[in-house]
């Protein structure tokens, strides 16, 4: 058999693609997900938790010192950077007021106490993250426990998950955040340049069964626990008392509860 | 071919030169921002996307309009596109690598921008975007070499490209969509949660992109021999659809107006109230969007009285439609999606200089583009004419 230099060619580019579309295939679908699946085995006494949700009982909240230490206590243990401008600023745990925290429901008869009464605010970790449906990579993910989280190794830096999310609680790495903070701590990921990060649920703490750092700080004004579970003192509040959560009309089914006006009222 | 483009006159090799340092410029600036990050633009935290996405995005519509030529040329047999249907490809090759070179360099770990087809997510409407602007590319480049080929050798184009070429029809319409898509299915950004976004976004597309290629058209004619509309009808019918086209756009901007503000829901209005009026003494963008108001009346007047015939008059009504757009899409929308933000504050973003620098600097690389490019359908077709 003869064959022209052009239709070798043609036969070897053909047989080429084959031979890496299919070893492609094997490697992305078979081989790499058995693998994967031997390396990280669930450890026998994980958490059986399915709903990690938050309230915000804003009774605890009365000074400024009540705030801070809360916020403190994420930001030393997690690294984060104190940057010299708001445009590079990196939050994963702060306050706002309430016209700004509800945006939504505005109410120009609230009096003074209502209207600076400061709070906390930080991701949602929701139930339909919008985030995670954005994100380009899977670097934003759900975990089962109901945690939103991510991998700092695979974020792109695209922003994506910035637009997407609708309570702003996601910070971009503007510069790298190294030299900006304080206190280092050794056992917890230092960010790089150029990717996206947030509140991440204290899982290093959760794995350990502690509560997040915010909680174990707030004297009992942050209550942490599964919603799923009918005896937790979360869903006993939630499904008892008056809760408002910021902008339900998105859907998200965000799982921070702010219990306004103290735990009497209702 | 491409050998075509390495002879020309000496004002050719002096834009090619230009635009080389512009572009050597655009990537210092560029070097100096992967070092040191994004914090060297104008954005931030709340207005986290800013002039490369909506450039971007800008840039998509200048893509997609090439269909305005393919349809009627190759599905209803238009002849009068005949000789420039080539331009308007080429143009969209120019295009979407402008595009891709735009998002490049607004990601933070550009290193890392492979990720995206290495962990497919197929609920992310990016990962669609990615396809759908590489495949465009390709389409357009096999399209567009085939049938220039073809026509150097004077013969007709080989049958295969044909299903390649309707095929291009409904992808440019997809590359536009998904693009829209990226914004309209946000929540929380009422601005772009919009179910006409995708419509507005081709209606300017097909305003905007062939009012840039009539501009260059009419370029084409006076520096090469080559005349892209020898029968003086070409150009006039274009114009007709760029008419209805900018039309339509502002209809449906206007109909956006209109749902914001009869039913009066805070949210939909306060980004309208930014960029019109400005939302406590923040008023960046107010007097580009009234610049770009001005611009879309007056460009739509131009054509639709017998002005548009004026040799003089038609070329600033194809850029009075070309710079309304630009204003509307390539800089208000992005930047007013994100005002206010989540806590309902107002942050204005001002563009660096640095980042000025490279947004010139990936325009340079499309002008080179479509100029090596064009140069060489040009020589293509002095040939023949010769």
């Amino acid at each position: 058999m003869s064959i022209n230099r052009r239709q070798f060619l043609k036969r070897a580019g053909a047989v080429t693609a084959l031979g890496l579309g299919g070893s492609f295939a094997t490697i992305g679908i078979g081989d790499r997900l058995a693998s994967a699946a031997s390396e990280y085995e669930e450890a026998p006494n994980a958490d059986k938790i399915k709903h990690w949700a938050m309230v915000v009982d804003m009774s605890k909240f009365k000074t400024e010192e009540d705030i801070n230490r809360v916020i403190q206590s994420c930001d030393k243990i997690h690294n984060i950077p104190q940057m010299d401008n708001s445009k590079d600023e990196i939050k994963w745990i702060w306050y706002d007021d309430y016209e700004h925290t509800f945006a939504d429901s505005e109410n120009e008869y609230l009096d003074e106490t209502m209207k600076k009464m400061p709070f906390i605010v930080m991701c949602n970790h929701c139930e339909n993250p919008a985030c995670v449906r954005a994100c380009p990579t899977g670097a934003t993910f759900k975990r089962e426990d109901g945690i939103v989280t991510m991998d700092f190794h695979r974020c792109i830096g695209c922003r994506f998950c910035m637009g997407a999310c609708p309570f702003g609680a996601r910070s971009f790495n503007f510069r790298d955040p190294r030299p900006f903070i304080k206190d280092f701590n050794p056992n917890f990921p230092t960010r790089t340049q150029g990717v996206v990060e947030k509140c991440l649920g204290c899982y290093e703490r959760l794995e350990n069964g502690e509560q997040p750092a915010c909680a174990e700080a707030s004297n009992g004004g942050l209550i942490f626990g599964d919603l799923s579970d009918q005896n937790s003192e979360v869903y006993k509040i939630v499904s008892t008392k008056f809760t408002i959560r910021r902008k339900t009309q998105f859907g998200t089914q965000p799982n921070v509860y702010y219990l306004v006006g103290g735990g009497d009222r209702a | 071919m491409l050998e075509k483009a390495l002879s020309g006159s000496k004002k050719y090799w002096a834009w090619i030169i230009f635009l080389l340092a512009v572009i050597a410029v655009g990537f210092f600036s560029y070097m100096r921002q992967f070092n040191y990050g994004l914090g060297l633009t104008g954005m931030s935290r709340d207005v986290s996307w800013g002039l490369y996405i909506a450039q971007f995005t800008f840039l998509v519509g200048v893509a997609a309009a090439a269909v305005m030529l393919v349809t009627p040329y190759y599905l209803h047999d238009f002849k009068r596109f005949g000789k420039m249907v080539i331009l308007a490809e080429f143009l969209a090759i120019g295009a979407v690598i402008m595009c891709i070179l735009f998002i490049f360099v607004d990601v933070g770990q550009p290193m890392r921008i492979l990720n995206v087809l290495l962990y497919p997510q197929l609920h992310s409407v990016m990962f669609y975007d990615m396809c759908v602007l590489c495949g465009y590319l390709a389409i357009n480049l096999i399209v567009g070499w085939t049938t220039l080929g073809a026509e150097r050798k004077g013969v007709h184009y080989p049958n295969w490209v044909k299903p390649i070429i309707y095929l291009s029809i409904p992808w440019a319409f997809s590359i536009h969509t998904v693009t829209a898509f990226l914004y309209a299915g946000l929540p929380g950004r009422s601005f772009w949660m919009s179910a006409i976004m995708a419509a507005r976004f081709l209606a300017s597309a097909f305003a905007a992109g062939p009012s840039l290629l009539i501009i260059l058209a009419l370029i084409v004619r006076k520096v090469s021999k080559f005349d892209p509309d020898p029968d003086r009808n070409a150009i006039p019918s274009l114009v007709k659809i760029i008419r209805y086209a900018m039309i339509a756009n502002v209809f449906f901007y206007l109909c956006e107006v209109f749902t914001a503000f009869y039913s009066n829901v805070p949210e939909e209005m306060a980004s309208f109230k930014y960029i019109f009026v400005g939302i406590d003494g923040h008023a960046t963008l107010v007097p580009w969007m009234w610049t770009a108001a001005f611009l879309a009346f007056l460009g739509i007047a131009l054509l639709v009285f017998p002005t548009r015939k004026n040799p003089v008059l038609l070329p600033i009504a194809l850029l009075s439609i070309y710079f309304a757009n630009w204003i509307d899409k390539g800089v208000v929308l992005i930047l007013a999606g994100f005002v206010p933000n989540s806590f309902d504050r107002v942050v204005d973003y001002i563009p660096t200089a640095n980042e000025i620098s490279i947004v010139l600097a990936v325009y340079a690389v499309g002008a080179l583009i479509v100029t090596v490019l064009y140069k060489v359908a040009i020589s293509v077709r002095e040939q023949q004419q010769a």
